[in-house]
């Protein structure tokens, strides 16, 4: 599936719910979900700054596609991360470098967009990129 | 008679809608909201008397430095200094700090010793850090136990002939301790240091009297105390201010300046360089008359009760830990829910209109002192009432369910 794919598929989902207190409740879940990042990698260097919450992200390549794994220690936090990595794990570096993260709007959780937001949704989207460029750099 | 229904009325902001609730303003600790006869001052300074202070011969230049200097009397009267020049008015209490710290690099000497507190707030730590890699001084720190008090006995171990200065909040933002501060000051004048008092915290609850607790520096923000952002004050002993040289130089405070040399004005303007926030000083007053025509009596006995309450209900609710246990507090809570993050709590607090913040509070030590990253926190104030605790005990509920 193409990131927009995807994208289109996280706004289909959120859209069944009616107020915010269900939106939270799937994002919860969606931390609760999220796949446990190998230890070895929760490391400070891996640590998005900006955050409120620790935030760690680890990106790996695979037959030319970045493959993303992250934890947070607060469940909101993750839930974010959890829609980012959804969103981008599994992909070309360039498509993710183009990609726009509207969606994020879209799913009423443009509060979260907010760059005095102290979950760091900026931060995150803003450290997936760069992990794009550089194996993007790798690439050319 | 203290009737908070009829304060209410005074605060526009108390009857806005956030996230489609009623506002429940908790944080309070951070920024008190401004009741409407000091917006009406704000707007009455520049409706009426905008002009630049101290120099202009013309009427409105005239009123304007009179209203100001009337406000810096206001403030002496308030905090009971001996001389309105002994009132510098600053941009804020991390302003008045850095002068003090700026004032002391020139009588500091090479293992001098600088005492400050464990429950500091970070602009309270920095400066004097910067103090001590600048003069070779040395920085010690009074710890604080599990109850997040300071501890006594450590502090008269502390204490030297080569202790020059004691720096303690006399509230912590972070746990809402009141500190012994009669008793620091008395200590340290035995061995000749001078102190300073940081009251950011206190001056929205209680009433300082500078000459009763014969400290040497105390500092405040308007902000905390229904006034406006960006002004402040450094109280200071006379003897004291005439020690220190000038923080920054310009307008305002030279007497009379030549390019072989300059002498500096007489206090309190030697440290009021430049055109001043003159609309912030003036409003900082109007701030101090609202304050008292609550009276303070009545402030800090309606907020203890609200302290009490609210402890009580939170309490009550399985798996939260308050941090900051001391017998002696002001109406500041700060707690955490059993393995959940605070982040996860004020976000959900926030959608129900719940204001707290989260977070460190500038006051790292003290998070790593309990080994947690942060925490909750729900500040009082006068205008806050029971049924807003109740929606914020009913809240953390919710975040507790939706949230394990």
């Amino acid at each position: 599936m193409t990131i927009e794919d995807i994208q289109n598929e996280i706004i289909d989902e959120f859209s069944m719910f009616d107020d915010w207190e269900e939106r939270y409740q799937y994002m919860i879940d969606l931390g609760k979900d999220l796949p446990l990042i190998d230890d070895q990698y929760k490391t400070d260097s891996n640590i998005i700054k900006g955050c409120q919450s620790k935030v760690w992200v680890h990106a790996e390549m695979k037959d030319n596609k970045i493959a993303f794994t992250a934890d947070s220690d607060a469940i909101i936090t993750k839930g974010i991360i959890a829609i980012l990595i959804r969103t981008f794990s599994d992909q070309h570096p360039k498509d993710i470098i183009d990609a726009d993260t509207d969606f994020i709007d879209k799913i009423g959780l443009k509060e979260h967009l907010s760059p005095t937001r102290a979950n760091g949704l900026v931060s995150m989207v803003k450290q997936l990129k760069m992990y794009a460029i550089a194996y993007q750099t790798q690439l050319n | 008679m203290f009737n908070v229904q009829d304060i209410r009325k005074d605060f526009p902001i108390l009857s806005r809608k956030v996230n489609g609730k009623p506002l429940v303003y908790f944080d309070n600790a951070a920024t008190s909201q401004t009741p409407q006869q000091v917006i009406d001052a704000i707007v009455d300074y520049y409706s009426n008397y905008n002009a630049n202070i101290h120099r202009g011969v013309h009427t409105l230049s005239q009123e304007a430095t009179d209203l100001y200097e009337q406000a810096r009397h206001k403030i002496q009267a308030h905090f009971n200094a001996k001389f309105s020049h002994e009132i510098i008015l600053t941009s804020g209490t991390t302003h008045s700090i850095n002068l003090v710290a700026n004032g002391f690099s020139a009588l500091l000497k090479k293992g001098d010793e600088i005492i400050v507190s464990a429950l500091e707030h970070h602009s309270n730590i920095v400066p004097w850090q910067m103090l001590c890699e600048r003069t070779g001084g040395v920085l010690k720190v009074i710890p604080m136990n599990d109850h997040g008090e300071l501890v006594m006995s450590d502090f008269d171990n502390l204490l030297s002939e080569n202790t020059k200065l004691v720096f303690v909040n006399h509230i912590s933002n972070a746990l809402g301790t009141i500190n012994p501060i009669e008793y620091i000051i008395e200590k340290a004048h035995q061995v000749g240091a001078a102190v300073l008092i940081d009251g950011a915290q206190s001056c929205p609850h209680i009433k300082p009297d500078v000459q009763a607790l014969d400290v040497d520096f105390y500092v405040a923000s308007a902000h905390k105390m229904c006034g406006p952002t960006g002004v402040g004050m450094l109280y200071g002993k006379e003897s004291w201010l005439n020690k220190l040289p000038p923080y920054q130089g310009g307008g305002e405070m030279i007497a009379e300046v030549t390019f072989e040399k300059t002498t500096y004005a007489d206090l309190p303007h030697k440290f009021e360089a430049g055109t001043p926030n003159i609309a912030g000083g003036i409003v900082f007053g109007a701030a101090i008359d609202y304050m008292n025509s609550i009276g303070f009596d009545a402030i800090a006995a309606y907020e203890n009760d609200l302290l009490n309450y609210a402890t009580e209900k939170l309490l009550e609710i399985d798996g939260l830990k308050i941090y900051g246990t001391s017998k002696n507090k002001t109406s500041v809570i700060s707690f955490n829910l059993e393995n959940i993050h605070p982040y996860d709590v004020g976000t959900i607090l926030d959608k129900l209109g719940i204001a707290v913040r989260t977070g460190h509070h500038c006051a790292q030590p003290i998070m790593d002192f309990y080994c947690i990253p942060g925490t909750v926190r729900a500040s009082f104030s006068f205008y806050n009432t029971k049924e807003e605790i109740d929606a914020l005990v009913e809240g953390v509920k919710k975040a507790k369910m939706m949230l394990l």
